[in-house]
């Protein structure tokens, strides 16, 4: 698949040649161990430190020691929260959305079940935009932490979290975004926001896998989720994965660079993209919030036919992409996401998420466009929902549903 | 990426049989659209020989869907109404060479849609009695509504009686804990059991584990005078002599200078490696005896105008 088609940037990125450059040197010259009293080691926690201060800059945050490097997304979501339960041993209550990544729903479902939290999980509209009501009543002195999303990693849709976090702070609660997604797309600034902590994974902006980051607003309550040495100022113990670290650190510095790049041709490409499919392919639109979302991702869902269907033809034509259907991932349920935005059953299956990166060239849009419409058209003359004839939804009973 | 057999990819690339097919003299409509599968299977059947002369589908549904409708009519072409209701689908998932568990219930779908053209050729009323729920062990493709019947028909109340009835978590074991949840929920609902107590939040595992109460305030203690003070010093190096003298060593008291209190070890102690730790240990009794910090240091560190 070398060749491939690669529009699934919000799954994985590929890794930058520029970062891969940096990062050799760390398996072979600089071996060292960051802890050890020597040359050997110094020279390693030099670059961490550099690193630490190019994570720095891309988060507008106003330390470099706010930061601290994780494993990635999931481990920074779970730090965050755990954190700031264990922080604040009174307070037993979670505010959150509907549509957070499992990184932040799976553990707030378990600390729910196991440990007597209670869980709010504020709901969104039809075009996933966060319920702001409701998000307002859930809020009272009794949240140890609200964790939302910056931006929805299956639609796009930006949610207003400097808005949110002030809100949370005005009933002394922590607030942390997953940030997962917007980190690298679209610019942040932390230092001058309300926001206590923010998740990022490494490869989701051409870094490797298994580096992430979580933002630790200086000052604030912390409590590690990882004991053992003292490592990254004893918040997150464990040798530092120094590779990963400086490939981070030069991922994070490419990406302010090409931050504008992001927003005007990779935006370009992915409007290109949705226009044409949407003019050429009947019973279709986009999902989430089209006039607030991140540059490079549009979800389109296609009626009457299913995900995973779609993205074997893609993969047969050469392009990668990503679904929320049922089937993609073994569950019986299509995309929490979709659900939570209404989107119906029928529809729901069949929604395809296409994600750009500054790697992707109009060439490659062009090919997905000829393609697109095809794959769409013979799966849809498989379905006992799709009259071919008539372009019509086909009245369908099946004897269970 | 679904790990899918050659068979299987064939079958989906390019099905057999798809579409529909109007001279239909049997339909059956399966489904389950909130789970993504639904299936419309036609047959014409010669009402003489009862065979199946000819099969056609319409599948809304993924990869396995699509293959398992498209196998189902390859395989009951030219067989009788009654060859065909021999079918399972297991027969299905073999002819295709295999499904993955997650993908089981799409030959399922198959099988039973076959039984509901069967039966509306017949004119009878077809009922399925399929069920379905969350794939709990994918060892051995039992998902969670397998595993409640087995609890509430069974009266089984441990994750070890589940295994046994029903082999799921039997192998790589990595369900046991979805395999309790389901548990708990059956026996919450049917009473079977009492639920476990619930515990009030912050009493039962790591949350019962309190902080540790910061140290009351003790009243302020009276400030020392000068002359108190170094004989408080005093006592307490005393006090620790003797432990040091054993070890060949010896401790005593050269000046003190506010924060800072200067003592000389001499004797074993004196170019000792281990005097840093003396040192030490002499601090933190004095720190102890006086309720204050202090600084203890070797006598060579005074200033050039002590002592």
């Amino acid at each position: 698949m070398s060749q491939g088609i690669y529009l699934d940037n919000n799954a994985t990125t590929r890794v930058d040649p520029e970062v891969l450059q940096e990062m050799l040197p760390l398996f072979t010259e600089h071996f060292g161990n960051a802890s050890s009293m020597h040359g050997f080691g110094a020279a390693v926690g030099g670059k961490i430190e550099w690193a630490r201060c190019q994570v720095q800059a891309l988060l507008g945050a106003a330390h470099d020691s706010e930061i601290v490097f994780t494993s990635g997304g999931t481990e920074s979501d779970n730090t965050a929260i755990l954190s700031a339960l264990e922080a604040y041993p009174k307070k037993r209550e979670i505010v959150t959305s509907v549509v957070e990544h499992p990184g932040v729903l799976a553990l707030c479902e378990y600390l729910e079940k196991k440990r007597g939290c209670k869980v709010h999980r504020i709901p969104v509209d039809k075009r996933g935009n966060l319920d702001i009501e409701a998000y307002r009543a859930a809020l009272s002195d009794q949240v140890a932490i609200v964790s939302i999303m910056w931006a929805n990693n299956e639609t796009g849709t930006i949610f207003p979290v400097e808005e949110l976090a002030r809100m949370a702070k005005e009933v002394g609660a922590l607030f942390h975004t997953d940030a997962v997604q917007s980190v690298g797309k679209i610019p942040v600034k932390l230092a001058d926001s309300a926001i206590d902590m923010l998740s990022l994974s490494g490869h989701k902006l051409h870094a490797p896998k298994g580096i992430g980051a979580l933002y630790v607003k200086r000052g604030l309550r912390y409590r590690p989720m990882l004991r053992g040495g003292h490592q990254e100022r004893s918040r997150r113990a464990g040798t530092e994965n120094a590779p990963g670290i400086v490939g981070l650190g030069a991922a994070a510095q490419l990406a302010l660079v090409h931050m504008g790049d992001e927003n005007t041709r990779v935006k370009a490409l992915r409007d290109k993209l949705e226009r044409a499919i949407l003019a050429a392919v009947p019973s279709c639109f986009v999902t989430g919030n089209p006039d607030n979302r991140l540059p490079n991702t549009c979800n389109i869902a296609f009626e009457y036919i299913e995900g995973e269907a779609i993205l074997l033809l893609l993969n047969e034509a050469g392009i990668a992409a990503s679904s929320g259907s049922a089937c993609t991932s073994g569950s019986l349920e299509p995309s929490h996401v979709m659900r939570a935005m209404g989107v119906p059953y029928t529809a729901a299956h069949g929604a395809t998420r296409f994600s750009l990166s500054r790697e992707t060239t109009e060439e490659e849009i062009d090919r997905v466009i000829a393609v697109v419409p095809g794959i769409i058209a013979k799966l849809r003359s498989l379905s006992p929902y799709w009259q071919q004839e008539a372009g019509k939804p086909k009245e369908f009973a099946p004897v269970y549903s | 990426m679904w790990n899918y057999t050659d068979k299987v990819k064939e079958h989906f690339f390019n099905p057999k049989n798809s579409g529909v097919l109007d001279s239909a003299n049997a339909v059956g409509e399966v489904g389950s659209i909130t789970c993504g599968d639904a299936l419309r299977l036609m047959l014409k059947v010669d009402p003489d020989t009862q065979i199946i002369l000819d099969a056609k589908f319409q599948t809304f549904g993924c990869g396995s869907a699509i293959a398992s409708s498209s196998a189902l009519t390859e395989m009951i072409i030219g067989k009788t109404v009654d060859e065909a209701l021999t079918l399972t689908n297991r027969d299905i998932a073999e002819y295709l060479g295999g499904l993955p568990p997650e993908k089981m219930h799409c030959s399922v779908m198959g099988a039973e849609a076959l039984r509901a053209a069967i039966a509306n050729y017949k004119g009878e009323a077809w009922e399925d009695d399929h069920e379905e729920g969350e794939l709990v062990c994918k060892c051995f493709g039992i998902d969670a509504a397998m595993i409640e019947r087995a609890v509430s028909v069974n009266g089984l109340t441990t994750l070890e009686e589940v295994t046994h009835y029903t082999k799921a978590g039997g192998s790589c074991q990595t369900c046991h804990e979805k395999i309790e949840e389901v548990l708990e929920e059956v026996l919450a609902k049917t009473g079977a059991l009492k639920p476990a107590k619930k515990h009030a939040p912050g009493t039962v595992g790591l949350d019962a584990i309190k902080p540790l109460e910061p140290k009351a305030e003790s009243a302020a203690a009276p400030k020392l005078t000068n002359v108190q003070r170094m004989q408080v010093i005093m006592g307490a190096i005393e006090e620790m002599r003797p432990q040091i003298q054993r070890d060949g060593g010896d401790v005593e008291l050269v000046d003190i200078d506010g924060k800072d209190i200067y003592v000389r070890l001499t004797g074993a102690c004196s170019g000792c490696s281990q005097s840093a730790g003396t040192m030490m240990g002499v601090q933190m009794k004095l720190v102890e005896a006086l309720g204050e910090f202090v600084r203890v240091k070797p006598a060579s560190l005074m200033p050039a105008h002590a002592g």
